[in-house]
């Protein structure tokens, strides 16, 4: 998958070129915009013994071929609705936050958990949908703190805060978002965003181990 | 055990009908809606034989208050002590125990060593592991992890649920629990605050 291709899917996994594993697999070095795959822990559900209850939770039958998700499959009730929710969050861009500032406020929760494989999928996001990969690239490279711009700031420090336990979000941060240009809707879709990934980064890390490009 | 709202985050954050909070969580119908299938596929299961609704609601007590005494950690602390009064109670002094900054913790990638964080491992004492089993104790030192320091969760401790006689199925369904809760922590806390700022 090149950044240049328009991609219709927004989940960590659903990398399909993502580059054969080598025999000894390696963690990557540092969180990348390159391709990084990812290998389970746990068995995932065999594709021969996939119901239609299980189809069900997939949504797409196509998230077949991911481990990722014939591991989640295992309990096809919330993977479904899980799915439902994500697609929303980060496809239904009618009114309300960009693409890319989604994708923006999905990395910069996945860098704050530590979650070098979804940084490395949605940093690819947000890079292609705003044509601003060298400030993605100072976000996976210099940390939470880096310089974005106003506007990306805003956003990266509002997930961030959102992201911490115990939460940091404030009011400053929500007036913060409204003074570089963000409606109620945009405002609520960086929530969703970042909220979103403090769920999925914790599925990442703990089911499975990213492997480092081949 | 009383029953449970019809939608969760409003109840939790407070958003009244008609209200512009309201108005703009209607905006996102299919987030709004699947937010709360997703609830229900954890806390009304349709087979809760691998892991018992008690034990998913004595989880989600701990796993919400590690992240805050909020409308949130509230709610499952009563939901848990109506369905398991005893162990409710010892999970949730174990919570007030075991709570801590994050995310913080070791990198497994080598060029992020120098971003490692060191915070509290909390781990169940004797008698909180006697009091509650040890399958439900590996379930909130599992917890624990992934709420705290979820970079540190490897394969050791899924190992470690397995151990304990947890399935692979109900270990998906345990993770899938906690990391949806703070899904639903985050978005009750974001919209309080957008709300918080509308009033200001």
């Amino acid at each position: 998958m090149s950044i240049d291709t328009p991609i219709d899917t927004a989940d960590e996994a659903v990398d399909t070129a993502v580059p054969a594993v080598t025999a000894v697999p390696a963690v990557p070095d540092r969180f990348t915009r390159d391709q990084v795959g990812w290998t389970p822990h746990l068995e995932p559900k065999p594709l021969a013994d996939l119901d239609e209850r299980d189809h069900a939770g997939l949504v797409d039958r196509g998230r077949a071929s991911s481990d990722y998700f014939r591991l989640l499959v295992r309990d096809p009730e919330i993977l479904g609705a899980r799915t439902r929710v994500d697609k929303d969050i980060f496809y239904n861009t009618a009114g309300g936050l960009p693409r890319a500032e989604r994708e923006l406020a999905a990395t910069a929760a996945s860098r704050l958990n530590g979650c070098v494989f979804c940084a490395s999928v949605h940093s690819r996001f947000a890079a292609h949908h705003s044509g601003r990969p060298d400030d993605v690239d100072r976000l996976l490279r210099e940390g939470v703190d880096a310089d974005l711009g106003e506007r990306w700031n805003a956003i990266a420090a509002a997930a961030v805060a959102l992201t911490r336990t115990p939460s940091a979000l404030t009011v400053d941060h929500v007036r913060r978002l409204r003074d570089a240009g963000l409606d109620d809707l945009a405002i609520a879709d960086v929530v969703h965003g970042a909220a979103f990934f403090n769920w999925a980064n914790r599925l990442m890390l703990s089911l499975g181990d990213p492997v480092a490009p081949a | 055990m009383t029953a449970f709202p019809i939608d969760v985050i409003d109840e939790l954050a407070g958003v009244a009908p008609g209200s512009a909070l309201d108005t703009l969580r209607r905006r996102r119908p299919v987030t709004r809606d699947q937010a709360q299938e997703s609830f229900a596929a954890l806390f009304v299961p349709r087979d809760d034989s691998e892991l018992p609704l008690a034990d998913r609601l004595l989880i989600a007590a701990f796993a919400t208050r590690l992240t805050g005494d909020d409308a949130t950690a509230a709610f499952y602390a009563a939901h848990a002590a109506q369905a398991d009064p005893e162990r409710a109670e010892v999970v949730a002094d174990a919570a007030a125990q075991a709570i801590a900054p994050g995310p913080f913790g070791r990198y497994r990638e080598p060029g992020l060593q120098a971003e490692s964080t060191e915070g509290l491992r909390w781990r169940a004492s004797a008698e909180q592991r006697a009091a509650v089993g040890d399958r439900l104790t590996a379930a909130l030192e599992h917890a624990h992890l992934l709420v705290l320091r979820p970079r540190e969760a490897d394969a050791a401790a899924l190992a470690a649920l397995t151990d304990a006689d947890w399935s692979v199925d109900a270990v998906v369904t345990l993770s899938q629990l906690v990391a949806f809760l703070a899904f639903q922590q985050r978005v009750v806390t974001g919209l309080q605050t957008i709300a918080e700022e509308a009033a200001a």
